[in-house]
């Protein structure tokens, strides 16, 4: 494909979008496909087909409309109305254009948010190439191929200030230097997308929603830091984003956006598939690395770090599925523009998947550094009616817990930080006072303790004694001396383990200590869950 | 796992060609014995070491490492209860208990992405959301009831 062949396909599909009288979108991503959507999106078939209307209404799925609790959505292009808990006997009103009760673009959930990693989540077509074409897809990518040299892809990069969406939140632009000041001539780009954590499924849900928006982040990284292969590792459990990524893969291959001579330029870049089988350790880096070898997915110690010796001992960029998602825009529009959202320090968008014990679940893109309470009050509608906001976990195992007193805390890296929580990937898990934040502790551990990869001592064998300790706690069965042990234990996993998985692993339990350590001191020392969720075995004994 | 079993050999056969039998592909060809056999037996294993020359003991070692890799026939009624943070929030942990009593299979997934409909039980393929005691006690016992009916009959 050339200039002209894009641009003309670009026009061709934003006619053929502006014929149509009504584009009526399906949610077909994973919450709402749980919830009975693939029947819906078949219902809405059949009765376009059965009124003859298929030249002007067009049904297809689409990836995820954002407000998951209130699944399946179908969103109708006409009114710009989005239905919720739609059941295949809403159909006929759908194709009407008459069904209650529908929600706008200015409800409370979709006003706060600013989609550009998500903008065409629930707007296009995920399984057709033309759609992402339509909204201006690959553009960036031509840009970079025909327009700009590879230091000046990089500079665009540093100037919007980008950081690595992963968790780490280091400098994307300072990574693609180092990898693109490396001499080697083989080098390669990775996609993270080993989305593990429980709770989390932003990674997934763009992947299922937008792959082509990942893949040309790629491919204009492959050029900024001179690649000629990359490879995308996606979890195994999201056989949804494997097949999504298979079909966008093949008609970014046929298209000849991938592969040989791209735009007719010198530049190559191939990307293939690496499916993971299940491991949380692989979304370490030097795992990952090891796993697309077809090795065991342990991790080696660093230095050197992966942009100066990484797969096949070659130098090697790995980036986040978000991070690469930000990237055709911050070349369509500028590093400056993207500088200029969210936080000095922090710029762009975050992707939350906002869940449990609140009223609006689902996946909200916000500018960086947007307070906690706007996501949750705002945005969320609160916790469930009679019950208290109590603490919002994020970063899954590694991350930590904010307490209501820190609910106006601006959510950015160094904010997070300071409390003792993490941005991690995005999960974003509120609690109410029906949940105990003991017992929390000791979920994400025995997830550690699980997942542990065995290799060093401090973190196979460290897991497994502060999983222990906190199974004590909560059964009502916890000593003084299990404080000072937890700390020491903790203070020795984060100094001794291997790996990311080890040194965060007692994140959870050391923020919960420090925001929650009266729920501890009641149950070690009266026996007591202040929730009421832990059953106390030393407790009934007495009252039996 | 409807291919009989020359077909399954050859399936796998050709993914194996697809890769050049390299051996940094083994996981990939992991994957494609166990949807093809369902399980990895030994013998499967001992056979892809084979064809890629690898070492059997390095196969088994990375087959092993990674929990969706199976060594055994999957069982024929499986409920997976979602324990994502999410669900274990809104009481997972209790749905996995009533499977246990119930003679189902219990698989347990880590996050099954459907935070927002938490809590997620999935029986035999099809998903409860929002999933309450009651509701996934009815669900398993229908089961169990229609398995034991006699043919014919509903259910």
């Amino acid at each position: 494909m050339n200039r002209e062949t894009l641009l003309q396909v670009q026009q061709a599909e934003r006619q053929r979008v502006a014929l149509l009288k009504d584009r009526i979108l399906c949610c077909t991503v994973a919450g709402c496909l749980a919830g009975g959507a693939g029947a819906v999106r078949d219902a809405l078939e059949g009765e376009v087909a059965q009124r003859g209307r298929t030249a002007q209404i067009e049904v297809c799925g689409t990836g995820c409309l954002g407000l998951c609790s209130e699944g399946p959505l179908v969103r109708s292009s006409a009114g710009d109305a989005i239905y919720t808990n739609v059941t295949s006997a809403d159909v006929s009103a759908i194709v009407d254009g008459n069904r209650v009760p529908t929600i706008g673009p200015g409800h409370p959930f979709f006003a706060g948010q600013r989609r550009i990693i998500l903008a065409n989540s629930g707007q296009t077509d995920p399984e057709r190439i033309a759609d992402y074409i339509g909204t201006g897809g690959y553009r960036s990518l031509l840009r970079a191929v025909t327009e700009m040299t590879p230091e000046q892809i990089i500079a665009e990069v540093r100037r919007s200030g980008l950081r690595g969406r992963g968790g780490a939140g280091y400098s994307t632009g300072l990574k693609w230097e180092l990898v693109a000041r490396q001499p080697s001539k083989v080098k390669y780009v990775v996609c993270n997308a080993d989305e593990g954590d429980p709770g989390a499924f932003m990674n997934r849900a763009v992947l299922e929603g937008d792959p082509h928006r990942v893949l040309e982040g790629m491919a204009i990284a492959g050029r900024a830091v001179g690649a000629s292969q990359g490879y995308v590792y996606v979890r195994g459990e999201s056989p949804l984003a494997v097949a999504r990524l298979r079909t966008a893969l093949e008609q970014a291959r046929r298209q000849e956006l991938l592969g040989d001579r791209i735009f007719e330029s010198s530049f190559n870049f191939r990307i293939d598939l690496r499916i993971g089988a299940g491991a949380y350790v692989c979304g370490e880096e030097t795992a990952l690395l090891a796993s697309i070898e077809g090795k065991r997915g342990q991790p080696v110690a660093r230095p050197p770090y992966p942009p100066e010796r990484g797969l096949w001992t070659q130098p090697t960029l790995i980036n986040n599925v978000e991070t690469f998602a930000n990237i055709r825009t911050i070349v369509e529009k500028g590093g400056d523009w993207f500088a200029s959202i969210g936080s000095p320090t922090s710029p762009g968008t975050k992707v939350f998947a906002l869940a449990g014990r609140i009223a609006r679940a689902g996946l909200v893109e916000v500018p960086i550094g947007t307070p906690l309470a706007t996501i949750i009050h705002d945005l969320g509608g609160g916790v469930p009616a009679g019950y208290e906001f109590k603490a919002a976990q994020t970063g899954g195992p590694a991350g930590g817990c904010i307490p209501a007193t820190h609910l106006d805390l601006p959510m950015d890296y160094d904010s997070l930080q300071s409390i003792g929580a993490i941005m991690g990937s995005g999960g974003l898990i509120v609690m109410d006072t029906s949940s105990c934040m003991v017992d929390i502790a000791r979920f994400f551990m025995e997830f550690c303790r699980d997942e542990s990869c065995g290799k060093c001592i401090p973190c196979r064998a460290g897991t497994v004694q502060m999983h222990d300790i906190l199974a004590r706690i909560t059964r009502g069965e916890g000593v003084n001396a299990d404080f000072g042990m937890l700390e020491e234990l903790s203070g020795l996993l984060r100094a001794a383990s291997l790996c990311g998985l080890g040194i965060a692993a007692p994140n959870p339990v050391l923020s919960t200590l420090r925001h929650f350590r009266p729920e501890y001191e009641a149950h070690v020392r009266e026996h007591r869950c202040p929730a009421g969720h832990c059953h106390m075995s030393v407790l009934s004994e007495v009252t039996a | 796992m409807t291919e009989p079993a020359g077909e399954r050999e050859k399936l796998l056969e050709n993914a194996m060609m697809r890769h050049h039998y390299a051996g940094d592909a083994l996981i990939e060809i992991l994957h494609a014995a166990q949807q093809l056999h369902g399980y990895l037996s030994l013998s499967l294993l001992r056979e892809i070491a084979r064809k890629l020359r690898l070492p059997p003991s390095k196969v088994l070692g990375v087959a092993t490492f990674y929990h969706l890799f199976r060594f055994a026939p999957p069982a024929e009624h499986t409920a997976c209860v979602c324990l994502g943070t999410a669900c274990y929030v809104e009481g997972a942990a209790g749905l996995a208990n009533i499977v246990r009593e119930s003679g189902w299979t219990l698989e347990v997934d880590r996050c099954a992405g459907a935070c927002g409909l938490a809590p997620l039980v999935v029986c035999d393929g099809m998903a409860l959301t929002r999933t309450t005691s009651a509701q996934l006690e009815s669900r398993l016992r229908d089961k169990y009831e229609s398995r034991n009916a006699p043919p014919g009959s509903a259910g």
